[in-house]
């Protein structure tokens, strides 16, 4: 996305900065993990170019705000930590990850919260292929994803639990979203999508509703958390049309190997 | 040396990962040095692990420009002087020299590595025969000769690749003495074939150069349809397939890289019969006429030539393609990080849809696309099922 678009760092109480110019990813890790040991709570990382995994070994409620790109597999795993992105992210970020929160203030790549279990990412721009490919839900947890802009193909793939929820706030006027092929293998879970998006090309397994009721109110809930982390209108985002993506069944497969 | 002791020393052929590509180019013309590139593969040192990597450089020998810049892989002396005799046989060769290089430490035994400008006896009738005939000529030594390759042929270009590290080969080959317009570089994790010199990208024909990261599970009929048209595959893995096509369907049926991606990463079956006429009739005629040639598996290439530099990935984006633009600056890479790291002041970065080409002509001032996708012809109605 544009870099003007992408919003400076709020000044934060930071109480260890660690320059990663030219650091390897695992000695990065390790000395993040060796600063949280050591206590520290909120962790500037600087001149970050690609180092991945950043965030996975840190189980507790530590703030790490990322300034340059992070590496692939961001906060892959993670458990507790929130992170903050001031540019955009690769793909994998998120993958498999259990609980906290990634703020992306520009563009994510593939996979954004693959696999993931718990917690909720928040992206300000775009994103790319197969967004929240199997993520899923039990009990209390329930991960959230919320898009800004836009998805590339497949978003939801193999869903099976957790929202997604993509504003479309970047698409220009007769424009709609280029996501084909939503939801496909989707069996569990829910998708909100703000703006037209092409039906031909849907996921065999999904059905389309209005919004209402419950909607409404988790859509208030999550709206208004993106907003607050952007600094942006909650009320104009959640003007629709909405549409609500579904799975039509819990087992679109059962049958396939099975006579 | 022997090829044999070039090849794996891991013994880990199969292992599972990824290749880092990267390429700029200035599309004013302007000549850089390649730093940009040799940063940028750093960033990416996860996607390779030692096996290979490679530069492609366009504008390159601006003082040659007029003839064939054959750089040459062998054995061993005696294959060298057998290749040596070959091109005098059949082309006037204008300079020969060793390609200039430095031992470096850890990267084992190295060929033996010239370059012969060349231009062809005789003048051909037209370019389009010449080209064929330098094609012929390249097939007929990379087949026919067991020590010696050619691993770039174009004019005003060049191929640097081998066993190593993307900082060793870039050292080995002194790539910072070197200024181009267009620079394409390759981090290599062979997975299916063995990390060998020739097997190290760019892979090169005429002054095409592809760099490939994925697998091309099509191979056996990419390559059949292209023997018939007289390209021999011989370099041991999938990615040349991908120059071959890209000389065969660009040059020879003179498609453009939009229609070319229709043939190689092809949109899907239901795309192309929900398209409005007269496109679905287009995409079905290339889809009739060069179904042999569409790349199945996940990849990306990026496949450049005189003047353009081309960035493509598999219909449903398997392997990563990002690219940025900044002024007259084009860059295509597999990690956005590598594109910061080369352009600290990028203005626009994007993400192409999976089969959508990321095009850069020489002398086009590049734009970025948008995001969205148009409500036109196709326009659904938002409908509840």
């Amino acid at each position: 996305m544009r870099k003007e678009a992408i919003a400076e760092g709020t000044a934060i109480q930071a109480d260890a900065v660690l320059d990663a110019q030219g650091l390897y990813y695992r000695d990065l890790n390790e000395r993040l993990y060796h600063l949280v040991e050591q206590g520290a709570r909120s962790i500037v990382l600087k001149h970050i170019a690609g180092q991945r995994y950043i965030g996975t070994n840190l189980q507790a409620p530590v703030r790490l705000t990322i300034e340059g790109v992070p590496g692939n597999d961001l906060g892959a795993f993670m458990d507790g930590p929130e992170i903050y992105v001031m540019n955009d992210a690769q793909d994998g970020c998120g993958n498999t990850m259990n609980s906290g929160t990634i703020v992306i203030y520009g563009s994510a790549g593939d996979i954004l919260g693959h696999s993931m279990r718990g917690g909720s990412i928040f992206v300000r721009g775009n994103v790319g292929y197969r967004v929240g490919i199997h993520m899923k839900e039990y009990g209390e947890m329930r991960p959230v994803i919320v898009i800004g802009g836009t998805a590339q193909h497949f978003l939801g793939e193999y869903m099976a639990g957790g929202v997604l929820i993509v504003l479309g706030s970047h698409l220009g006027p007769n424009q709609m979203h280029p996501s084909r092929y939503i939801g496909t293998g989707m069996h569990g879970g829910i998708i909100y999508i703000r703006g037209p998006f092409d039906e031909r090309f849907l996921g065999k397994e999904v059905g389309l509703a209005p919004v209402q009721g419950e909607d409404l109110l988790l859509l208030e809930r999550y709206v208004a958390q993106f907003a607050g982390y952007f600094g942006l209108d909650a009320a104009s985002l959640l003007q629709g049309p909405f549409t609500k993506l579904y799975p039509r069944t819990k087992r679109p497969y059962g049958r396939l190997y099975a006579y | 040396m022997a090829w044999a002791n070039c090849e794996n020393r891991y013994n880990d052929e199969r292992v599972s990962s990824a290749c880092g590509l990267f390429g700029f180019m200035d599309t004013t013309g302007k000549r850089h040095d390649g730093s940009r590139a040799i940063l940028a593969l750093q960033a990416m040192k996860e996607r390779g692990n030692g096996l290979g990597a490679g530069f492609a450089v366009y504008g390159l020998y601006p003082d040659w420009a007029e003839y064939y810049a054959f750089h040459v892989m062998c054995r061993d002396e005696a294959d060298r002087l057998e290749v040596e005799e070959y091109l005098r046989r059949y082309f006037r060769i204008a300079h020969a020299e060793p390609i200039p290089h430095t031992p470096v430490k850890g990267m084992g035994e190295t060929p033996i590595l010239w370059r012969y400008f060349v231009a062809l006896e005789g003048a051909a009738e037209e370019a389009q025969a010449e080209e064929d005939i330098i094609v012929q000529h390249v097939m007929r030594i990379n087949s026919q000769m067991d020590g010696a390759f050619v691993f770039s042929s174009g004019k005003d270009m060049g191929i640097f690749k081998g066993v190593g590290h993307p900082d060793q080969i870039a050292e080995f080959y002194r790539m910072d003495t070197y200024q181009g317009y267009l620079w394409t570089a390759h981090n290599r994790f062979p997975t299916n074939t063995p990390g060998w010199w020739g097997g190290a990208h760019p892979f090169g024909l005429l002054d095409w150069s592809v760099v490939h990261n994925g697998e091309i599970s099509s191979y056996g009929i990419n390559r059949r349809f292209l023997e018939m048209h007289g390209y021999l595959c011989t370099m041991r893995t999938d990615t040349e397939v991908v120059a071959y096509a890209a000389d065969l369907i660009m040059r020879r049926h003179g498609l453009s890289p939009e229609w070319a991606a229709a043939v190689l990463a092809s949109p899907l079956w239901n795309e192309i019969e929900a398209m409005p006429e007269p496109q679905r009739g287009i995409y079905r005629a290339i889809r009739q006429t060069y179904g042999p040639l569409l790349l199945n598996g996940p990849f990306t290439v990026i496949i450049a030539r005189t003047g353009q530099m081309i960035g493509l990935g598999d219909r449903i984006r398997l392997r990563p393609l990002v690219a940025g633009i900044k002024g007259s600056m084009v860059y295509i890479s597999s990690e956005l990080s590598a594109i910061h790291l080369a352009e600290p002041a990028i203005e626009h970065t994007w993400t192409p849809l999976g089969g959508e080409a990321v095009v850069a002509h020489l002398g086009v001032a590049p734009e970025p696309p948008s995001v969205g996708c148009a409500v036109s012809e196709v326009a659904p109605e938002v409908r509840y099922a």
